[in-house]
């Protein structure tokens, strides 16, 4: 007993994996301490502010920058014709194509950078902007993608006009990015053309913005006199940040280092390379001063990684009980302006293929045509591993439409068609291998928990008097953790994570990781993998990352790449340590290695507990001459991870609404979310990521949407048109979990932070149709706004009190 | 330069003066001239709350306040929390209850939470997410926030009883 408890003390000390560790990073966030980068201040340090396109579409007559350039306080204005001398005035994009960094003789889309004013301070830098006299001729603007392969369309890229491929496969128009497909088109069809029951529906996924609290921003500072450019930056991925400075400038990579600190919230806003940093590089080479860009809330969600804009259509063919047999899925994608956002190479749709979900269909063709308009560029963003959130969108919206036809319960449906426990790893018929999953389980926990028998039941007397309730499912599978460098790259970079781990003479640790946090508490979840790993206590492992000259190379943070990629990088790592530790301790004690057996926090002699080696101890005999013959000094290892496979995370949520048929006032009456992300390293942590996912899902179905106007015009680019959930409004979380471990993670964890975004969607979308699924409604699309909720109830002339 | 004024205040209990435009906003006086970048600035037009400060007894968004307006004021911000080396109960309960992710917000959450409990000792659920509706937060949900609240209004409460 006594040993027992002297274990669970043990284990306690380290606040290794799956303990709900306190966070290390809030010590210096709840005392404003934070280092964000508007808040870096360096010596000469000038402000950078851009010149921006009034117009979506246009060609520049001529820029006149005196007045501006005769203000007091400003060093320079520069434009195009500036950059264009270094070769900087285009720039490689991290999806393969090219973008403009300052407008070169045209612009395409509303907020283009035209010009950068570098001033004194923000508000000279402010006025001089407002003094830089352009001159336009306005081109007519294609903002409807589906306009924009008509044969008259005008052409948006003229500086690509004549390539027949931007970088993914041939292109059959000037507007035209690339067509993508995944599956077998023919064997699916002919399954279509015998099924016994087929469904359609078009499905949009409007365009929003991730809309991180702080903005982008960026500190460019180069040093003449060592020829380093230092580069502090709101970037999820310093490393990639690094090598396209590097591709672009010609400055060696080792003179650049980029910082990435704090950074408040990035949602993939944060992945993309922006014209603003490369213009504040340029500036600071040639002013020889720090220069600080900030962007204001309006050029952010007018010009920064945007997401989504996919214009779906979903089909479904199954058997008369709702099985189904095959799917199609098709979406027109608009990215905008350039194709700037991150994609592997060889999937150039990203993770859509995923859209089979947790189903097990036979059949299955998926085709994507990504397309050119006259808006800002991006589309991968928002808590969304690679169109992801389009792909589940799709299918658990489209496995309601299919519930409805056949007459079939929206649960059992799903129960129907699930991949069952014993087909794991289980392969799609589009080609991905799900790890692990156990849905028929997840399904009916959550539905216990809610009585969803009770819910029917009410819902059956509520539409007996009128009203409107709402239950909505969703079973999602998701894909995270890119991934494996034989599918994933970016500009030729494999999509691999790393740690390093040194351990110091008394026992205390360092880890550098490739990955860079935005929130996700990285500082405290890393060092309980390691805790657990090395019998080390996690407040004595320091965590850092996002400083390329200390940190090893990585792909950054997104896509929940970090448990899945660094996670595993850490704990192999630690491992590798542990071995070397292990011959240590053999030697130190004079047994053989097989006589050895691990034991928390040391190796103790097998059969005779009372002799071991505490790895505290054996960090201090690393540093010393006692090693075994051959053995180097120091207790230190590194791990590049290339993953074998992605991760499959998955999830059963219900949602219940109730709608006001006269006004349209959608009320989340409740959300139960149980999630499973395999391993669970901070419970804590876990539930934080799942309620933010969760309210961004919210902010998503139910308010968000960019609309412009058919001139390409921003029509609700601030905080005061773009929602954002504020407390009042949000919803209260009920979470839970199963727990199902990766079989090929080290520690078997999945990554979680998306989840709560891709599954949460189409649970409130489903919700807000089934309100009206006995009207006969099948679909709706987002936001659902209580305006266009009530218009549904208009065209279904319930939105009237009797004798109104 | 031409037309500046100079401003005396009072920042978290200490005497500061400012040279300023009288275009300066309060929240580039305090986070460019007085290196109190606790502060943050989210939208420049009062929606997002990271910049609230407490202003003479109230809330504020300090990127639509003049600093000029804040002559012989007294300013509390995120910094003035700490005293002694102890930490405010809210600060505590932030911690404490996960109210916090990337940090952003939370300067503006604990000052804002800060006038809610000095108005408002005991607040319910839907007081505090009613009061805190002003600042928002992209990562959390809210919904840890208001157990952070909700822990440091217990806090104060148990230690008035006490004292």
């Amino acid at each position: 007993m006594a040993a027992t408890l002297d274990l669970i003390e043990r284990e306690n000390a380290l606040q290794g994996l799956g303990v709900s560790r306190l966070r290390k990073e809030d010590a210096r966030f709840i005392r404003g301490k934070g280092t964000y980068i508007d808040d870096l201040q360096l010596p000469g340090m000038l402000f950078g502010a851009i010149v921006r396109s009034p117009y979506a579409h246009a060609r520049i007559k001529s820029i006149d920058k005196d007045k501006a350039l005769a203000m007091p306080g400003v060093a320079a204005v520069l434009t195009a014709d500036d950059l264009r001398p270094l070769g900087l005035h285009w720039m490689p994009t991290i999806g393969g194509d090219t973008q403009a960094v300052l407008a070169d003789e045209k612009v395409c889309f509303q907020m283009q950078e035209v010009a950068m004013v570098i001033a004194s301070d923000r508000y000279t830098a402010a006025d001089a902007a407002d003094m830089v006299v352009v001159e336009y001729e306005e081109l007519p603007a294609i903002v409807d993608p589906h306009k924009s392969m008509d044969a008259d369309a005008p052409i948006i890229r003229e500086d690509i006009a004549d390539k027949d491929e931007v970088s993914h496969g041939k292109r059959t128009h000037p507007n035209h990015i690339f067509t993508w497909e995944a599956g077998d088109k023919d064997t699916t069809d002919a399954v279509f053309d015998s099924a016994a029951v087929t469904v359609k529906e078009e499905i949009l996924n409007p365009r929003v913005h991730p809309c991180p609290i702080e903005t982008c921003g960026c500190v460019a500072s180069f040093d003449k006199v060592t020829g380093k450019l230092t580069v502090n930056v709101t970037s999820q991925v310093p490393h990639l940040f690094r090598t396209v400075v590097a591709m672009l400038s010609g400055i060696p990579e080792s003179k650049i280092r980029i910082i990435g600190s704090d950074i408040g919230g990035g949602f993939g806003n944060k992945v993309p390379i922006y014209p603003g940093y490369v213009i504040a590089i340029v500036a600071s080479i040639v002013t020889g001063v720090p220069i600080k860009w900030i962007e204001s809330r309006i050029e952010n969600i007018s010009t920064t990684g945007f997401a989504r804009d996919y214009h779906g259509i979903g089909e479904l063919a199954a058997d008369k009980d709702g099985r189904i047999k095959a799917l199609r899925f098709f979406a027109l994608a608009d990215h905008g302006a350039f194709n700037s956002h991150v994609s592997a190479t060889v999937l150039p749709a990203g993770l859509f293929s995923i859209c089979t979900g947790s189903y097990d269909i036979p059949a299955a063709y998926c085709r994507v045509d990504a397309v050119y308009t006259n808006k800002a560029p991006g589309g991968v963003a928002y808590r969304c591993s690679l169109r992801v959130t389009e792909a589940v969108y799709l299918i658990e919206r489209m496995i309601d439409v299919l519930a409805q036809k056949v007459g079939v319960d929206k649960a059992e449906i799903r129960r129907r068609n699930f991949i069952k426990e014993d087909m794991f790893p289980y392969t799609t018929s589009l080609g991905w291998t799900v790890d692990s999953g156990s849905y028929h389980n997840a399904l009916d926990k959550v539905l216990r928990a809610v009585d969803y028998e009770g819910l029917l039941k009410e819902q059956a007397e509520k539409r007996a008097n009128g009203e409107l309730m709402g239950i909505g499912i969703s079973t999602f599978t998701e894909i995270v953790g890119a991934g494996p460098t034989k599918v994933c790259d970016i500009l030729g970079i494999g999509l691999f994570d790393s740690c390093e781990i040194r351990v110091n003479p008394t026992g205390s640790a360092i880890a550098r990781l490739g990955t860079m946090s935005q929130g996700q508490g990285h500082a405290t979840t890393y060092a309980q993998i390691i805790a657990t790993e090395l019998g080390l206590p996690s407040d004595e492992i320091q965590i850092e990352e996002g400083d390329t000259d200390k940190a090893p190379y990585g792909a950054g943070t997104w896509g929940s790449r970090s448990t899945p990629v660094a996670g595993a990088a850490a704990a192999l790592a630690a491992r590798k340590i542990r071995a070397k530790a292990k011959t240590i301790a053999a030697h130190l004690m004079e047994v053989g290695e097989a006589d050895l057996e691990w034991e928390v926090d040391r190796f103790n002699v097998k059969g005779n507990p009372t002799q071991s080696k505490t790895m505290k101890e054996i960090a201090m005999v690393a540093h010393t001459g006692n090693l075994p013959d051959g053995m180097e000094q120091g207790l230190d290892a590194s791990e590049y991870y290339d993953p074998p496979n992605l991760t499959f995370p998955f999830g059963a949520y219900v949602c219940v609404v109730d709608i006001d048929r006269f006004t349209g006032e959608t009320k989340v009456r409740r959300f139960y979310a149980l999630d499973d992300c395999g391993t669970r390293i901070n419970p804590m942590i876990i539930e934080g990521q799942i309620h933010g996912g969760l309210t961004e899902a919210f902010a998503v179905a139910f308010g968000q949407a960019i609309p412009f106007d058919e001139n390409g015009n921003h029509l609700g680019n601030s905080l005061m048109d773009y929602f954002l959930p504020t407390s009042f409004e949000t919803p209260h979380w009920e979470t839970d979990e199963t727990v199902t471990p990766s079989p090929h993670h080290p520690i078997g964890a999945k990554g979680v932070a998306e989840s709560p975004h891709v599954g949460g969607i189409p649970c409130f979308s489903n919700a807000v149709v089934d309100a009206f699924a006995h009207l006969g409604v099948t679909h709706m699309d987002m936001p659902h706004t209580a305006f266009r909720v009530w218009q549904q109830c208009k065209a279904l002339g319930i939105d009237k009190r009797d004798g109104a | 330069m031409a037309n500046k004024r100079t401003v005396s205040f009072k920042l978290n209990g200490n005497d500061v003066d400012a040279v300023v435009e009288p275009r300066e906003l309060l929240i580039h006086t305090l986070r460019e001239r007085l290196s109190t970048t606790g502060p943050h600035i989210g939208c420049e037009t009062s929606h997002c709350g990271a910049c609230t400060v407490d202003l003479d007894g109230a809330s504020v968004k300090s990127c639509t306040v003049l600093t000029v307006q804040c002559q012989d004021a007294d300013v509390l911000t995120i910094e003035g929390f700490e005293k002694d080396g102890k930490l405010h109960a809210l600060q505590e309960g932030f911690t404490q209850e996960h109210g916090l992710q990337c940090g952003y917000c939370t300067p503006g959450m604990i000052t804002r939470a800060y006038r809610l409990l000095q108005e408002n000792p005991n607040p319910s659920e839907e007081d505090i997410r009613y009061w805190m509706a002003g600042n928002l937060c992209r990562c959390t949900g809210y919904q840890n926030i208001v157990k952070a609240v909700q822990y440091a209004a217990e806090k104060l409460s148990s230690a008035q009883e006490v004292s």
